[in-house]
């Protein structure tokens, strides 16, 4: 019972594996919703269509899009949880801007977007710079 | 990689995307901040709080955010899109010094600078991957085939 009372720092694995939990869920969540978003097209164009609701329909009926959802609300949870046991300090510059190399990572390899050497410049300044604004 | 650049209307949701994130979470903070301590004992008092005015609008904005967004990825790609996400950082370091007069760090400021270039890279390149149509695809084989 004393043990589960006192507060206990999480050590360096641990801290890595809650981080690259919410990093990993992340990731998962962006892609599947944008591979969603991708397979139902331009949804300016549905609107101009089939209007608003016809829209919102493709949405909804995309099992995709519930799955990206899903991954995005477990990196919501593993958020929290990191958060309990770790600095914000440490966590949201952390995760923000590690999310952004992997999402350009996956993209490449499961969307297979052209990420080029201007888009990779791009990851890798804003990951810098995100880290500096959470400081 | 093809030249497709968004619409002036394309990159007016964009704005809204970088927009209304940050804008929804500072509504949410200025609301829950202004309201007592809630306990978990009395989770029922969180949701009173989404009727006050600050959290609805928050509430109002992220939704706003979410269909945006979804909107961006549904004609361009995934690492075009996301530095704009990260361009709500920039606006709030903006916001909170001209308009809060805020210190602002210089460690702020290189954040600032990098993500400005950084969303400055990846706008000057095209919006979208080119894939190439299926009936393209299939004569390109016929093609192959007949060689």
């Amino acid at each position: 019972m004393t043990m589960l009372s006192t507060t206990v720092q999480p050590g360096f694995w641990a801290a890595t594996g809650m981080i690259a939990a919410v990093v990993l869920c992340s990731t998962a969540g962006e892609v599947l919703t944008a591979s969603a978003m991708k397979s139902i097209g331009d949804l300016d164009e549905i609107r101009a269509r089939s209007g608003m609701t016809g829209a919102i329909l493709a949405v909804v009926t995309c099992p995709r899009f519930y799955a990206g959802v899903a991954f995005l609300a477990l990196a919501f949870f593993a958020l929290l949880f990191a958060l309990n046991h770790l600095n914000l300090g440490l966590v949201a510059p952390a995760s923000a801007s590690l999310t952004l190399v992997t999402n350009a990572i996956a993209a490449h390899f499961f969307l297979n977007e052209h990420v080029d050497r201007r888009r990779w410049t791009a990851a890798v300044l804003v990951c810098i710079g995100v880290y500096f604004l959470a400081h | 990689m093809s030249h497709i650049r968004p619409t002036p209307r394309q990159y007016l949701i964009l704005g809204f995307v970088a927009l209304s994130a940050p804008l929804g979470d500072s509504c949410l903070s200025r609301g829950m901040t202004s309201l007592p301590a809630i306990s978990l004992v009395h989770p029922l008092s969180l949701i009173t709080a989404v009727f006050t005015p600050w959290i609805a609008i928050g509430i109002a904005l992220l939704i706003g955010f979410f269909a945006s967004y979804l909107t961006a990825l549904s004609w361009a790609d995934l690492t075009y899109v996301l530095p704009a996400t990260a361009f709500g950082n920039v606006i709030v370091e903006l916001l909170s010094r001209f308009w809060l007069n805020e210190e602002v760090s210089w460690q702020r400021w290189l954040g600032v600078f990098l993500i400005t270039a950084g969303v400055g890279f990846v706008a000057h390149g095209p919006s979208l991957t080119e894939r190439p149509q299926p009936q393209a695809q299939a004569s390109s084989i016929a093609g192959e085939q007949l060689r």
